[in-house]
């Protein structure tokens, strides 16, 4: 892979895992279990899409093939999306789309004070806008933990179910791919080895607060970042990508 | 006794002629008030479960720049219910009793939220003659004696006249594609078209709230009127998009000065607000689907709120 090429692939990576769980966020819009908490998840959804959209704008200028966000957003196969699995996990209840959001927030957080100091100017600034953005996602799931770990009998089981499901997709978050390894070393992508530890600690620290207990099940999953999904990432693309295939070449 | 309520009507009325607002705190007389806690819920619900039929297409959004855009419609329209949901409340009611009253089936909301929407232009339609008709009823309402719903009209007026202009131009962007973008347009104007009209209400002659309202300045203008003005201003924008209204007795009226048109369904109307139209049941269903699995949600909330002002209060006494 050249420079350009890497680039590319590493702002696919950068852009997928916030789509696919925009995408989930975005399936549990009007059906929230309360208003308040629909509105919020909303927010998350819109301001994730808002930063892929900064992604893939850009992914389109470095690819230089004359395609559009929305052809890459739309139109590759799931073997070509970068996304960690974690991000396909389905919307089980409320205390697994927590949970979800709060492994993924953690971690995000985490990765975008680190590419701020990206030398790639455009990530830099994507990072930085985006920042504040998540930062806000980071309270607003952390705190959920807390209230559901925290709160009756019944939200503590359902938060401890939910992390024993999530836990094994929790790990490759922080996994160096090859393909981040190279964009380290070039001084434009973050360096996971950094924010690994980090990571851990922030997250058990939140399931302490939590009262959860923190799962002894060490093995990851992994695969995303290499093209290698879970099952549900056909049915996710299958509505993503419905408009573009049923209508090919068409604005809208 | 009866001699000064009266006199309190009298003078309520008399403020209400006057164009002041009555506020919560005001003596109001309770017809009013139950008016009121029923038109303004009933408004709040259809924000709430209208939330459905667009967020059906959120997923399938064709393009991010309009996948963006459906997101924040809808959650305005979360917003809207939350807003109207506040005023009502301010009448002496909780939004958990009102939701428990839409769920009971026991309060409306509007029917047209009882429609499918089966293709990506039925989201270009439905904010432009949904939210269409929606502004020529709420532009009135921004006008009502009670001040609390005057005032979340103005608000939400702003955002539904955006909503309206975003509709319009993803029909327009429809009609200047393809011949299948425009056909699908023209399908959903089909079907949108006469749901539309009928979200203004039955016919003046039929309509029994119709006096009172327009006494306490609810209504400024009659079911027909409103109609009338819907037709008026859509049909130069249906021929701007290309598209032809399904009705074959359109036509301009030159000595009424408006558009004539054909007669409405009236049996499809009161077989939807009876609960038979075609969506009905999905729509209530998923309205309590989402409220009972949140039970648990907000019981947690709760919980969690009382221990968190347990810790403070015991760390304050220490
Ligand atoms: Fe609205
Ligand atoms: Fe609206």
């Amino acid at each position: 892979m050249n420079d350009q090429q890497a680039l590319y692939q590493y702002l696919l990576l950068l852009g997928d895992s916030p789509m696919i769980l925009g995408h989930r966020l975005s399936e549990l819009c009007g059906h929230g279990p309360s208003l308040e908490t629909d509105i919020a998840l909303t927010n998350i959804s819109l301001d994730l899409f808002g930063q892929v959209r900064n992604y893939f704008q850009y992914a389109a200028k470095v690819q230089a093939e004359g395609k559009s966000e929305d052809d890459i957003a739309f139109l590759r196969l799931a073997h070509e999306h970068r996304n960690v699995l974690l991000t396909e996990q389905p919307n089980t209840d409320f205390a697994h789309v927590i949970g979800r959001q709060m492994f993924f927030d953690t971690f995000h957080q985490l990765l975008l004070e680190a590419l701020r100091d990206s030398k790639d100017e455009q990530i830099a600034a994507i990072a930085h806008k985006s920042l504040k953005e998540v930062k806000y996602h980071t309270r607003f799931s952390s705190e959920w933990v807390k209230r559901l770990g925290d709160g009756t009998a019944e939200s503590h089981r359902r938060m401890q179910d939910a992390l024993d499901h999530l836990w094994p997709y929790a790990g490759e978050l922080v996994q160096e791919s090859p393909l981040e390894k190279q964009m380290k070393q070039q001084g434009i992508g973050a360096d996971l080895e950094q924010i690994r530890p980090l990571y851990w600690e922030r997250v058990n620290a939140i399931l302490r607060e939590a009262t959860l207990e923190v799962p002894e099940n060490s093995w990851f999953q992994a695969g995303g970042k290499k093209g290698i999904h879970t099952e549900h990432l056909g049915y996710i693309l299958s509505d993503l990508q419905y408009m573009q295939r049923a209508y090919p070449n068409m604005s809208w | 006794m009866s001699n000064s309520l009266e006199n309190l009507e009298q003078s309520f009325q008399d403020r209400i002629d006057r164009g002041e607002k009555i506020e919560p705190k005001d003596w109001m007389p309770d017809r009013y008030r139950k008016t009121h806690i029923r038109q303004i819920s009933q408004h709040a619900h259809s924000e709430i479960v209208g939330m459905l039929p667009e967020g059906n297409w959120i997923t399938r959004a064709p393009s991010l720049r309009r996948k963006v855009a459906l997101l924040a419609k809808v959650q305005d329209e979360a917003g809207h219910g939350l807003y109207l949901y506040s005023a009502t409340e301010t009448l002496g009611i909780t939004r958990d009793e009102l939701t428990e009253q839409l769920l009971a089936g026991k309060a409306k909301y509007s029917s047209i939220f009882n429609y499918p929407t089966l293709s990506w232009a039925d989201i270009g339609a439905i904010g432009w003659l949904v939210d269409g008709a929606a502004i020529i009823n709420q532009v009135m309402l921004t006008r009502t004696s009670f001040g609390p719903y005057a005032r979340a009209m103005v608000r939400i007026c702003k955002e539904e006249s955006f909503h309206q202009r975003q509709g319009f131009e993803i029909m327009l962007t429809l009609c200047r594609g393809t011949e299948a973008q425009k056909q699908m347009a023209q399908y959903a104007l089909d079907r949108w078209w006469w749901p539309c009209l009928m979200m203004f209400g039955p016919p003046d002659a039929e309509s029994t709230h119709t006096e009172q309202s327009m006494k306490w300045k609810i209504k400024l203008k009659t079911n027909d009127e409103l109609r009338q003005q819907m037709v008026d201003q859509t049909v130069p924008q249906a021929e701007l998009l290309g598209l032809t209204i399904p009705d074959p007795h359109l036509k301009w009226n030159e000595s009424r000065g408006h558009y004539d048109f054909g007669e409405i369904d009236w049996d499809e109307f009161w077989r939807v607000v009876k609960g038979n139209g075609p969506c009905n049941k999905e729509r209530l269903e998923a309205r309590r689907k989402a409220w009972e699995e949140g039970a648990w949600v907000r019981e947690a909330a709760l919980a969690y709120a009382e221990k968190e002002a347990e810790r403070t209060a015991v760390s304050a006494a220490v």
